[in-house]
């Protein structure tokens, strides 16, 4: 059986048996505790200095914000986007409960499909679990609220994320998602929208995910307006 | 992969005379060190980073059989199936093995070395299955039937005429006529035949960054987010990854992704970076039904409590063969086997022999750069040094080299002489080359000379030089 052939090699190399229980003890300690190592400064900083760096490291990777006061207005900000692209106004929408208790009727025209993406979706619209703040990276769980596909089938991914969600360094987002999920089916860490330096060592925007990546800061952290 | 490293020496001499590669390769060398280094100004804490990287990944080797254990306890927890592999035999058979059990027909791929060191592409052709690369570089060179030259830039040996030639070859069900302007065109035509081909795969392979032991879970990290697509469309999800892989948690996983990106693209962080656990869970609208995971050794356990047990910190960044200036001469296919550059003139022989790739090790000026940018700080050029002892120990080296060291040694060991002579050597080409300081070529040393210059001497040796500074030093 190859699993005692591989770890009976392994033991072999580092030359002992298998590990004596004091020291799998302490490893498992080890696991448990899940300490962190040196984290950087650039994002323990107050919480206004926080969400700005996470605004400006999207937008250094290509992708874009809005920023709207309350839940209320995403339907607007949304609807603002897509004309101002010249897209379509059907789109396909998580179902999470803060994006289906949205009065989308109140901007004409914009109509959501619920539901996981399909291949031909151009426009996507999820619900951001957490910002962080360290690289402007995103972080998507896979929840049933929450399906993987949305943030990789459209030409445009849109995200509403809400300012309360935004951390400054990764090893936070995995606290509040240990603390609040678990460990989900698929973690997607999304750092601006899909490309590719294939094609002669040259950065070209939407190789098979989404071309544009923007999104809808929603200001619901009074410690965070600066 | 059929290794070619034997034929080192005449793979070079093709590359040296191939314009269109030396026209990428001149293009391209400026470009990884400069973004590296950009990156890395900007983050205060990368050197330190470095040491907590190589510290993370000493620990893991020191523990490997604890963490792989507990890694593949979590991932049947979570409802996945780990597939233990001793050899690149056992690999492909268990992954053809879950492909035939779902009657897969294609599978679609994302990038991964580890799928190149099995050859599972051939084995999967070889029993009607059809697999599709889904990374931009691997699909070109998938239709162009190459291998990939670089460890995450695996065709930008290409031009973008040999793009074009190849895409009007292959989709011949778009109109023949159909201009490429500029290279946009050449990705979004790809973006749309692939897309097909994800929604029709029946399986999706892809390879793996990391394993995570605390949570049973496997990271990719991809720039075009077809190794996502791959993972999450078909009913099969396989993941291969070889056993160095794993570390201890979630938070160790963050700290090496940190230098991940930083060295390879001077990215701060790529674009997905994805962790799989398991199967799709209740109530989930997507993702794959059933999660594989085959773990393999193939020769890897062979390197632990040896000198090369350093080697399996690599990371795969690409940062080594990115400052290399033997690398930059004379590009990946060279190497003759999946890793090329100083990685892979230190991995290569420890796993396909050194009687296949004992040229590798030479190939290397000991610049140092690729040890000095390395996140995990391996010591390559030593690695070198060491595959270099074994192989003079094994009689494998050619006979002329064997006789100049040879010689070497006789005067080495008698110092007067070999003042002598090293003066009268100096003297003499210090003379010649006077002139441009360096040669362009050298009688009996064309083989330096074809690739790169000979810096000439000063006309002085060391020895002369350091006696000389004592003397005037008073
Ligand atoms: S040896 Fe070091 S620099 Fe080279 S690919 Fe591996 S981790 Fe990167």
């Amino acid at each position: 059986m190859s699993r005692a052939e591989i770890l009976g090699a392994i033991r072999r190399g580092l030359r002992r048996g298998a590990l004596p229980d004091d020291q799998a003890m302490a490893l498992r300690a080890r696991l448990a505790g899940h300490p962190r190592h040196l984290v950087p400064a650039r994002s323990q900083v107050a919480r206004p200095a926080q969400i700005a760096l996470f605004i400006a490291n999207v937008e250094k990777e290509f992708g874009t914000v809005a920023r709207v006061a309350s839940l209320d207005d995403v339907p607007a900000a949304v609807g603002d986007y897509l004309a101002a692209a010249n897209l379509p106004t059907d789109f396909a929408m998580a179902p999470h409960p803060d994006l289906l208790g949205l009065n989308w009727a109140s901007r004409p025209m914009l109509t959501p499909r619920v539901g996981r993406a399909q291949g031909t979706d151009l426009v996507c619209l999820t619900q951001g679990y957490a910002g962080i703040a360290e690289t402007g990276t995103l972080m998507l769980p896979a929840t049933p609220e929450r399906p993987t596909t949305l943030n990789l089938l459209g030409d445009v991914a849109l995200v509403v994320l809400k300012a309360t969600r935004i951390v400054g360094p990764y090893e936070a987002a995995w606290d509040l998602l240990r603390q609040e999920l678990g460990m989900p089916r698929n973690v997607m860490l999304v750092t601006g929208p899909s490309r590719s330096a294939d094609i002669e060592s040259t950065l070209e925007l939407g190789a098979h995910g989404p071309r544009n990546l923007h999104i809808v800061l929603v200001d619901d952290d009074p410690t965070a307006i600066g | 992969m059929h290794a070619t490293s034997p034929a080192f020496k005449a793979n070079v001499t093709g590359a040296l005379a191939d314009a269109g590669l030396q026209k990428a390769l001149t293009f391209t060398r400026p470009r990884f060190p400069e973004r590296r280094a950009a990156a890395v100004a900007a983050l205060p804490e990368f050197e330190r980073l470095r040491d907590i990287g190589r510290d993370i990944k000493n620990h893991t080797l020191a523990n490997l059989d604890f963490y792989l254990e507990t890694w593949a306890d979590n991932v049947e927890k979570s409802g996945g199936h780990v597939h233990w592999c001793s050899t690149a035999d056992d690999a492909r058979a268990a992954v053809l093995a879950i492909c035939e059990k779902v009657g897969a027909k294609t599978v679609t791929k994302g990038k991964s070395m580890i799928s190149e060191e099995l050859g599972i592409n051939e084995h999967l052709e070889q029993h009607g299955i059809a697999p599709v690369e889904t990374d931009l570089g691997e699909y070109i060179l998938q239709l162009r039937g190459e291998g990939p030259s670089h460890i995450i830039a695996p065709a930008f040996h290409l031009n973008r005429e040999d793009w074009e030639e190849s895409f009007r070859k292959s989709h011949t069900d778009l109109p023949a006529d159909r201009v490429f302007g500029e290279r946009r065109d050449i990705l979004v035509e790809a973006r749309t035949i692939l897309r097909e081909k994800f929604l029709a795969a029946d399986v999706g392979i892809t390879g793996a960054n990391f394993l995570i032991a605390e949570t049973g879970s496997s990271v990719i990290v991809t720039n075009e987010g077809n190794g996502d697509l791959t993972q999450t469309l078909p009913r099969v999800h396989i993941v291969l990854a070889s056993i160095e892989k794993v570390v201890p948690t979630l938070e160790d996983a963050t700290s090496m992704l940190r230098l991940l990106a930083r060295s390879a693209t001077g990215q701060d962080f790529s674009v997905y970076t994805t962790f799989s656990t398991g199967a799709r869970r209740p109530g989930d609208l997507d993702g794959p039904d059933e999660y594989h995971v085959v773990l393999i050794d193939n020769g890897r356990t062979g390197m632990i409590g040896t000198e090369f047990q350093d080697m399996l910190r690599c990371i795969r960044c690409s940062a080594c063969m990115n400052h290399c200036p033997v690398y930059f001469t004379v590009g990946g296919h060279s190497y003759g086997w999946v890793y090329p550059g100083p990685m892979g003139s230190v991995l290569t022989p420890g796993l396909i022999g050194v009687d296949k790739a004992g040229h590798l090790p030479n190939a290397s000026t000991f610049c140092g750069k690729c040890e000095s940018v390395c996140p995990v700080k391996i010591p390559l050029p030593k690695l070198m040094r060491h595959w270099r002892e074994r192989e003079f120990e094994r009689h494998l080296t050619p006979g002329a080299m064997r006789t100049n060291l040879a010689i070497w040694g006789w005067f080495a060991r008698r110092p007067g002489l070999y003042r002598t002579a090293t003066r009268l050597a100096a003297w003499g080409l210090g003379l010649l080359g006077r002139k441009r300081g360096r040669f362009a070529s050298l009688p009996l040393a064309s083989g330096w000379t074809e690739g790169r210059d000979l810096p000439a001497p000063e006309g002085e040796t060391f020895f002369a030089r350091y006696a000389r500074e004592q003397r005037n030093k008073v």
